[in-house]
């Protein structure tokens, strides 16, 4: 794996509750380099909460523990909220699963982008605005003068995800934590939006974790998969290899799934087994 | 049990009038799963909407059980079809135990002895007893739609509507939905149009596939030819290929809908 961006080791996430701590992620380790790293798993399974964890965006009364949480130099273990203020955006950036709620409704798009940009290099107007145009069109939106001046509610999911991967980029982040960015789209516009994040982290040289619950998507567009269960990682694999998957739960997952051209009267119901909910240890993602 | 003859639906009056179906024709025979696909606007959901009378058809026929179904729909008629709706946490009143919910349907059409309705119908779901006096919100996301569909057979339709079904619940849970979905069609000789866009989904419970866009239909294919990739329609084609993950080769992000 080339040069480390993200290092996580033994990241837990807990909630006080009035029969004890409930811990919605533990034992989380892995480190992620100029790659794409996917995270699957169901609901609750603590996916997104991880990403989450990383961008400083758990809420108290949750507490985010972790031996090591490190971005380059900086210790994210460290930092308050201002801190991460900091961090945010212009280190690490995170794409929502829909742009209709994760934008500004009474804000034009440009303007949204330009005060990222103002906000993190304290740019002038005219230099923000600037950079805002050369934005949209990177993210290939044809007319970015128009755009620019657009609201949310006149873009389409496609477009908007557009928008907001680059108010996401324009400071530059080393990584891109996308959590679940195309399941509100349609497959067509799904693949586009992708193509075009797969296209800025590359050229970037960034690190990208897709958060997704769609196993062929992860596994067609990332180099390595977690798989989560219950707070935990259950299995690294590389994508490609996903149904090559050891795990029962991965395997139960991908059985489940119906597929094109093997129909099958019954699709095999996932037998969840108690032992899978065992503390496993927390080096099982940092293998690369 | 279902046919459709050059139906029409538009929404908005005037110049802002928007044809969201175009002149579609479908006929499914009793005990067919009849799958429509297609992309957000294509008109899929709408066509089930008018076959379930919920809005009405502007121009053509529908007919359910050789019967012709005026655009006010008789109270009857609505024991004929039945429909499960894509977001069992909308589908629900809140406030209402799960024996509310399922007694409604029976009062309102004097079945009588709801008690064992409810019962039965539970039962046929894969609930217990247990859930019967509880609300939606006690539930989990697979039991809704279990209730969903139990609500959806209490009347003893022929004709299940099911809109995007599986598609706000868990890899797992779509699984155990669908595996229900099968056993009832089988065991009830249910027909049933079903709406997705999962292709994967669809051809899993469907035998004939209808592919929309822009509010027409484009190709009527099968469970089997998609899976070959024998379709003829080049958005027919493009969905085929979205479907089966991310392949950088087949896109054009210059393309903007």
């Amino acid at each position: 794996m080339t040069e480390t961006l993200l290092s996580v080791r033994n990241l837990r996430v807990v909630y006080p509750g009035d029969d004890g701590d409930f811990r919605a992620v533990r034992n989380v380790s892995f480190k992620l380099g100029r790659e794409r790293l996917g995270i699957v798993g169901e609901s609750g399974s603590g996916k997104s909460t991880t990403g989450r964890a990383i961008m400083g965006l758990i809420a108290k009364p949750g507490r985010v523990e972790a031996d090591e949480l490190r971005l380059g130099d900086s210790d994210l273990t460290a930092l308050d909220e201002a801190g991460f203020r900091r961090l945010r955006g212009k280190r690490i950036a995170m794409v929502l699963q829909d742009p209709k709620f994760s934008l500004d409704p009474v804000m034009s798009v440009g303007k949204q982008i330009a005060e990222t940009h103002r906000h993190h290099f304290r740019s002038s107007k005219a230099e923000a605005r600037k950079a805002a145009l050369e934005m949209l069109e990177a993210v290939h939106i044809r007319d970015p003068e128009r755009v620019y001046h657009q609201y949310p509610h006149q873009l389409s999911g496609g477009m908007g995800q557009r928008v907001m991967i680059a108010m996401m980029l324009i400071a530059g982040p080393d990584i891109l934590i996308a959590d679940e960015p195309t399941s509100a789209l349609d497959v067509s516009v799904q693949q586009q939006v992708l193509a075009i994040m797969d296209e800025m982290v590359k050229s970037r040289g960034m690190g990208l974790i897709l958060i997704s619950h769609n196993l062929h998507l992860v596994s067609s567009f990332c180099d390595r998969v977690l798989v989560m269960y219950a707070g935990q990682i259950v299995e690294v694999c590389d994508a490609g290899k996903l149904h090559e998957a050891q795990h029962p739960y991965t395997r139960g997952l991908l059985a489940a799934l119906p597929e094109l051209g093997r129909r099958r009267d019954e699709l095999p119901q996932l037998q969840r087994d108690p032992a899978w909910l065992a503390d496993l240890p927390a080096a099982l993602g940092a293998a690369t | 049990m279902i046919r459709i003859e050059n139906v029409s639906v538009t929404y908005g009056s005037g110049a802002t009038t928007v044809r969201a179906v175009r002149d579609i024709s479908l006929h499914i025979p009793p005990g067919e799963a009849l799958g429509l696909v297609g992309e957000s606007g294509s008109g899929k959901s709408t066509v089930m909407r008018a076959v379930a009378g919920l809005i009405p058809h502007a121009e053509g026929r529908i007919f359910i059980n050789g019967q012709e179904m005026p655009n006010k729909r008789p109270r009857a008629s609505r024991k004929f079809a039945q429909m499960v709706f894509q977001d069992p946490y909308g589908s629900l009143h809140p406030n209402q135990t799960i024996d509310q919910t399922l007694a409604a349907p029976i009062a309102i059409h004097n079945l009588g002895d709801a008690e064992q309705r409810i019962i039965n119908a539970l039962t046929e779901v894969g609930l217990g007893r247990e859930h019967r006096f509880r609300y939606p919100h006690q539930l989990s996301g697979g039991q809704r739609q279990r209730v969903a569909i139990a609500r959806a057979l209490i009347l003893k339709p022929k004709v299940l509507l099911l809109d995007e079904p599986t598609s706000a619940l868990d890899v797992s849970v779509q699984a155990e939905i669908l595996n229900l979905l099968t056993r009832l069609r089988r065991e009830h000789g249910l027909t049933m149009l079903m709406v997705s866009h999962d292709l994967a989904v669809i051809a899993h419970i469907c035998d004939r596939i209808g592919v929309m866009s822009r509010g027409q239909l484009l190709e009527m294919t099968t469970a089997t030819e998609l899976a070959e990739g024998r379709v003829t329609h080049p958005y027919s084609q493009q969905l085929l290929r979205a479907n089966r993950g991310f392949d950088p080769t087949s896109i054009n992000v210059d393309v903007t809908a």
